[in-house]
């Protein structure tokens, strides 16, 4: 009996179909050999994607966006594994109001972060600079791994971390040798979800980035707000097809699924 | 092996052993403290300081000759309050939140269920075409949609053919488009939250039902609404807060023209240089966020406590 019925199936497939047009037409306008938006009716081409080597500010804007989503989520890792440890295995006063404090970004909206972040770093003088753009990312994506560390250092067994200190390993060798090998599948899922969170952010970013220093998101969007071509698709197209090989390896890797569960707010 | 530990664990159990029992309680008394230090002091200086500036600016005054001026008072918070201009621009913002969050409970919980009762392969390539946009960037996506409204008007000729409508709908720069691409950036987010709570519900209640006699609709109604319930609640809770407080989709589907909060406060912010106004704007935009998020996650725990636990 638990099987779909035919007005079930037929939901099912315009929900998919709903999901997916734009990302299927951002696609399709990419190919076109036009010289203006229209849909590769008129034959394909990729000269759009060659164009996007005549313009080398998405590409700068690229590397930029890889290596502030590697250094913030390198570094929210580094702040997020210790706090979740302290978290997760005592009881302490203050605890829930660390925890919150320490979600909070999830309450926060981007737009009100970027205010305060504009604000804040035009007057500690680090306004438009990669180590603000760094910091503001750390904040808004700790709330993402702490989750995932915090539920692979719930769920582990305590007894092998005694044992291990029973038998004399001291603190620094039991967390390197048996706590963190044993919550390194949170960690990493913990790394590529901030990753993810910190390469698609685009209103906070669009606040604090500056023409030298800017994302690969926040580019398009202003290029977006000026002018839609067949150009930017073309580099949202690039995304589109990166961002599904990246899904492809995470799901045969770790589950999508389990990964996403734990992203959204509480 | 099993002597090179022996004489690990003689060489340190002597210090431990020597060590005042006190000593123990006290390092675990200071223990979590140490380990959420380097969190706690990045927090306080790089989210409640640059928090409580945007409140202190959000009373202080402009004007377009002087600039910002350091007057404690609350005047943008009665202008907010007193220009229709505002009012209109609050009230669009939270109707298209609500009607987005209406909108993907009414297609994300169905979804969700019917995706439970796929069987495996299907059920795995189906879930990652749902879930996949959520990792696609929110600006390719609205790109997507304003190509299908504006440019391209493929909505608009597809309505036509079907005989749906006779005159092309304005999609660009209308609530209704912002609305349409909001659904599609937000709904994942439903399918997840509903699809959490489904993990929970055994489907032998269901099948027990059904040899008792319960025909389907009852089975929906009366099983596995109640067990869904939750889950599109604590779903809505997370639509509407980020419908809400969504700028990107609003930006470029709704442009200049059609504003909501956060738009609002960027125009402020960046183009009429109003950074107190703007600052303001931002203030309201925060307590409202918070005021729903955190009341309506209390009364929905209060309601459903037993589901829950």
């Amino acid at each position: 009996m638990n099987r779909n019925g035919p007005i079930a199936l037929i939901f099912h497939v315009l929900f998919l179909g709903f999901l997916l047009a734009p990302i299927l037409i951002v696609c399709a306008v990419a190919f076109t050999s036009q010289g203006y938006l229209s849909l590769p009716t008129e034959g394909l081409s990729l000269r759009w994607f060659r164009a996007i080597g005549d313009n080398p500010e998405f590409i700068r804007a690229f590397k930029d966006s890889l290596l502030l989503g590697a250094v913030s989520s390198t570094l929210a890792i580094l702040v997020a594994v210790p706090a979740a440890l302290a978290i997760a295995r005592h009881q302490f006063f203050g605890r829930e109001a660390i925890q919150a404090l320490f979600l909070s970004p999830l309450m926060v909206p981007h737009i009100v972060l970027g205010i305060a972040f504009l604000r804040f770093f035009t007057m500690i003088g680090l306004g438009g600079t990669f180590a603000g753009l760094v910091l503001s990312h750390v904040i808004i994506i700790l709330p993402f791994a702490l989750r995932l560390i915090l539920a692979a250092s719930t769920g582990m067994d305590r007894a092998v971390e005694n044992a291990a200190a029973s038998l004399g390993a001291s603190s620094w060798t039991c967390f390197r040798r048996v706590t963190l090998p044993l919550i390194l599948p949170g960690v990493a899922s913990g790394w590529v979800l901030a990753f993810i969170n910190s390469f698609d952010e685009v209103t906070m970013t669009v606040f604090i980035a500056s023409p030298e220093t800017t994302t690969l998101p926040v580019r398009l969007f202003l290029y977006i707000q000026d002018n839609i071509d067949p150009l930017v698709a073309a580099v949202s197209a690039v995304l589109i097809f990166l961002t599904v090989a990246a899904m492809l390896v995470l799901d045969r890797v770790y589950g999508l699924e389990r990964l996403l569960v734990g992203k959204g707010r509480d | 092996m099993a002597a090179s530990t022996d004489t690990q664990v003689q060489a340190s159990a002597a210090p431990s052993a020597a060590a005042p029992p006190p000593r123990r309680p006290r390092r675990r008394h200071w223990a979590p403290y140490l380990l959420s230090a380097p969190g706690l002091a990045l927090f306080a200086v790089l989210l409640l300081v640059p928090l409580a500036m945007t409140f202190l600016l959000s009373l202080n005054s402009f004007s377009f000759y002087g600039g910002i001026e350091n007057v404690w008072q609350l005047g943008n918070y009665t202008d907010i309050i007193a220009d229709s201009y505002f009012h209109e621009v609050f009230l669009r913002t939270f109707r298209i939140a609500a009607v987005v969050t209406l909108l993907c409970a009414v297609f994300g919980a169905p979804e969700a269920y019917i995706l439970r009762r796929m069987k495996s392969p299907w059920r795995g390539l189906c879930l990652l075409i749902v879930l996949g946009p959520l990792l696609i960037s929110v600006v390719s996506r609205t790109l997507g949609w304003a190509l299908l409204f504006g440019s391209t008007g493929l909505v608009n000729q597809g309505l036509m053919a079907l005989g749906l409508i006779a005159t092309p709908i304005e999609f660009m720069y209308t609530e209704t488009g912002v609305i349409i691409a909001l659904t599609h950036v937000l709904v994942p987010f439903m399918v997840l939250s509903v699809w959490a709570s489904l993990q929970r519900l055994d489907p032998q209640v269901e099948n027990a039902a059904l040899s008792l006699g319960a025909g389907p609709l009852t089975v929906m109604r009366r099983v596995v609404l109640p067990q869904i319930v939750p889950g599109i609640l604590s779903g809505s809770i997370i639509v509407f807060a980020l419908a809400a407080s969504a700028f990107a989709t609003p930006a470029i589907i709704g442009g200049r023209r059609l504003k909501v909060a956060a738009t609002l406060a960027y125009d402020e912010f960046l183009n009429t240089l109003n950074w107190p106004l703007g600052a303001t704007v931002a203030v309201l935009l925060l307590i409202a966020n918070v005021v729903i998020i955190v009341g309506c996650n209390r009364l929905v725990e209060r309601r459903y406590k037993q589901v829950f636990e």
